[in-house]
């Protein structure tokens, strides 16, 4: 390669790196100006004190940003164990049984992969709504964990590389099949399940449409919708409203940097099948 | 992976090889591996499962289809029926279709992401310094919230904001409203969208890309290909069903587009989707009948367009060496 090839190529992707990094740096340093700071100074300049932690106490009390982590924490727990059981016992009775009617029921979870969630909103409404659901906790575990068929399909790919002989084996000492699914297979679909809890967990903590529709309540914001509903109060103030985002992105960023490469594998799995 | 390996027995060595085939039940039955006929077992296993994807897939999709000939605003005990009526309204009605038009934005949008994806995979595929860096730089913002997303740009698009700055720095002067004007207000809000994805439509290229054998590119530079030769004739090819599978997702999912807009701009100015209009018709205005409708139709498209992009391009693997 040339030489002004070479530039080129290093110049492309700093320029990439910017257009990445410059709206975020705005932000944060937004989240760190005092008001007068924000309506005198323009937007790339730096903030006065840069230890000016005011905005994140606002954003924190009165976003109700606690109870939207705690809300979000907990139907994250919930949905991602929720998943993990669902996939993998879906994949242990079709890996691991002839019975009647399997190619029907491994047809309509192939099936359903191909209907995006979004169309069918209009009509999970009222499923949600007869089932008492609407405005609790309940719907969004209810959906994360009822209509995730990637998570099914990552199970079933692993389940097929552990050996039947040690199913047999188990059989042979008297293990029924309840046994051997949660003493020999559970386990050892474990890097699978990292896959998925890892995929899962981010889509869940980053879904707002679901919460949105299902959870007007204000006390059960998620992270999304709290922070959507900092767009009333806190109107024209963008330090605050910066301060909120930021705090959503820090946990996204310190999962990114310790998972790098689980994160890589798991989304491209996720994603091409 | 390594203990399972380890426990394989060498009768089964041969099944990793390759990709496995769809699904377990697809071609023939592998004779090395016995399983169980059973009668009631599987199913208590599948109970669970299938009642949610019955509840939660297919009982909302045959829902949909009966409100899609009724006029019920989702609240009253009773409906009328109404024929196609809604669907002659949907196909006739100029007004709605402009939420089409929308979508091409951010379709235009998802060509150029997909240049882009390829250009820094391939980039990123051969020697290049702080290759992480720039690789976890470009990926990351997929991971971002998406309503600190919007926030992030809403600040961005400000008239005198960090935009107009920038531009005012390389000498173009003006206020613009990014958001306002009718005109930019789309193209602004599928430039949000192209921040977003271009970093994972990149890191799946470069997954496609590392799975090619190395001595195709040795021998390439034996016979004095250019970088641009091997992408063209080595590359490309070989992630062929990758970047396929990249333009399905940018249809359907530019038909699908919701929070970015809902989110910066609530569907003002002209940036309303067709997902925006579906859900303001059914929880705004209480036109359940209508909403499905519209709702069965963008289902049906997306439906049509998987099953021409299946014909059009059969997973084939391409033979290299």
């Amino acid at each position: 390669m040339s030489r002004t090839a070479v530039a080129l190529k290093y110049l492309s992707l700093l320029l990439a790196s910017a257009v990445v990094v410059v709206p975020l740096v705005v932000v944060l340093l937004t989240s760190l100006k005092t008001q007068s700071e924000v309506a005198n100074d323009g937007p790339l300049s730096p903030p006065g004190d840069w230890f000016n932690f005011a905005n994140y106490a606002t954003a924190f009390e009165q976003g109700a940003m606690l109870r939207a982590f705690g809300n979000t924490a907990l139907i994250l727990v919930v949905s991602t164990a929720g998943t993990v059981l669902i996939g993998s016992m879906t994949a242990y009775a079709i890996d691991r049984f002839h019975f009647r009617l399997k190619k029907l029921v491994t047809g309509l979870f192939l099936l359903a992969a191909l209907v995006p969630g979004v169309t069918t909103q209009v009509a999970t409404f009222q499923v949600i709504d007869d089932l008492g659901a609407f405005n609790t906790r309940w719907a969004p575990i209810l959906l994360y964990t009822g209509t995730d068929i990637v998570s099914i399909y990552i199970f079933l790919q692993f389940i097929r590389s552990i050996p039947l002989a040690l199913d047999e084996a188990a059989r042979i000492d008297g293990a029924n099949s309840w046994t051997i699914y949660w003493k020999i297979i559970f386990p050892m679909l474990r890097p699978a399940m990292a896959t998925v809890v890892i995929v899962k967990g981010i889509a869940v903590y980053n879904d707002f449409y679901v919460p949105f529709l299902y959870m007007p309540d204000p006390g059960l914001g998620t992270i999304s919708t709290a922070l959507f509903r900092f767009k009333g109060p806190f109107g024209a103030h963008w330090e605050t409203i910066s301060a909120g985002a930021i705090l959503v992105i820090v946990p996204t960023l310190v999962v990114f940097l310790a998972l790098q490469r689980f994160i890589y594998s798991g989304f491209a799995a996720g994603s091409t099948k | 992976m390594t203990a399972v390996q380890k426990t394989r027995t060498v009768g089964h060595a041969d099944e990793r090889r390759g990709a496995p085939p769809p699904e377990p039940s697809a071609g023939r039955p592998r004779s090395r591996r016995r399983r169980r006929t059973a009668g009631l077992t599987p199913w208590l296993f599948l109970a669970v499962p299938l009642t949610l994807l019955g509840m939660f897939t297919y009982l909302p999709v045959a829902d949909m289809i009966g409100y899609s000939f009724t006029d019920w605003d989702g609240v009253s005990p009773t409906s009328s029926s109404v024929g196609v009526e809604n669907y002659t309204d949907l196909v006739t009605e100029p007004a709605r279709f402009e939420v089409f038009l929308v979508s091409g934005f951010y379709l235009a949008a998802s060509f150029v992401q997909i240049a882009l994806a390829l250009y820094f995979a391939t980039v990123l595929s051969s020697h290049t310094r702080f290759r992480n860096l720039f690789k976890g730089l470009l990926f990351f913002p997929y991971l971002i919230n998406g309503v600190a997303v919007g926030f992030v740009f809403l600040y961005f698009f400000q008239p005198d904001g960090t935009l107009d700055t920038l531009l005012g720095m390389a000498g173009v002067d003006g206020e613009h409203l990014w958001l306002g004007d009718p005109d930019l207000a789309n193209p602004s809000l599928a430039g949000v969208s192209m921040w977003r994805f271009t970093g994972l439509n990149m890191v799946l290229f470069l997954g496609a890309i590392q799975s090619i054998p190395p001595h195709l590119y040795e021998a390439a530079e034996l016979d004095g290909a250019n970088r641009w030769q091997q992408f063209r004739h080595i590359i490309a090819p070989s992630i062929k069903p990758v970047i396929s599978l990249s333009f399905v997702l940018a249809v359907s999912g530019s038909l699908a587009v919701f929070e970015i807009p809902y989110i910066m701009t609530g569907g003002a100015n002209g940036t309303e989707t067709f997902v925006i209009q579906t859900v303001k018709l059914a929880f705004q205005f209480d036109k359940v009948g209508l909403a499905s409708a519209s709702a069965v139709l963008l289902l049906v498209l997306i439906l049509l367009i998987t099953w021409v992009q299946r014909r059009l391009v059969p997973e084939e693997r391409v033979e290299l060496s």
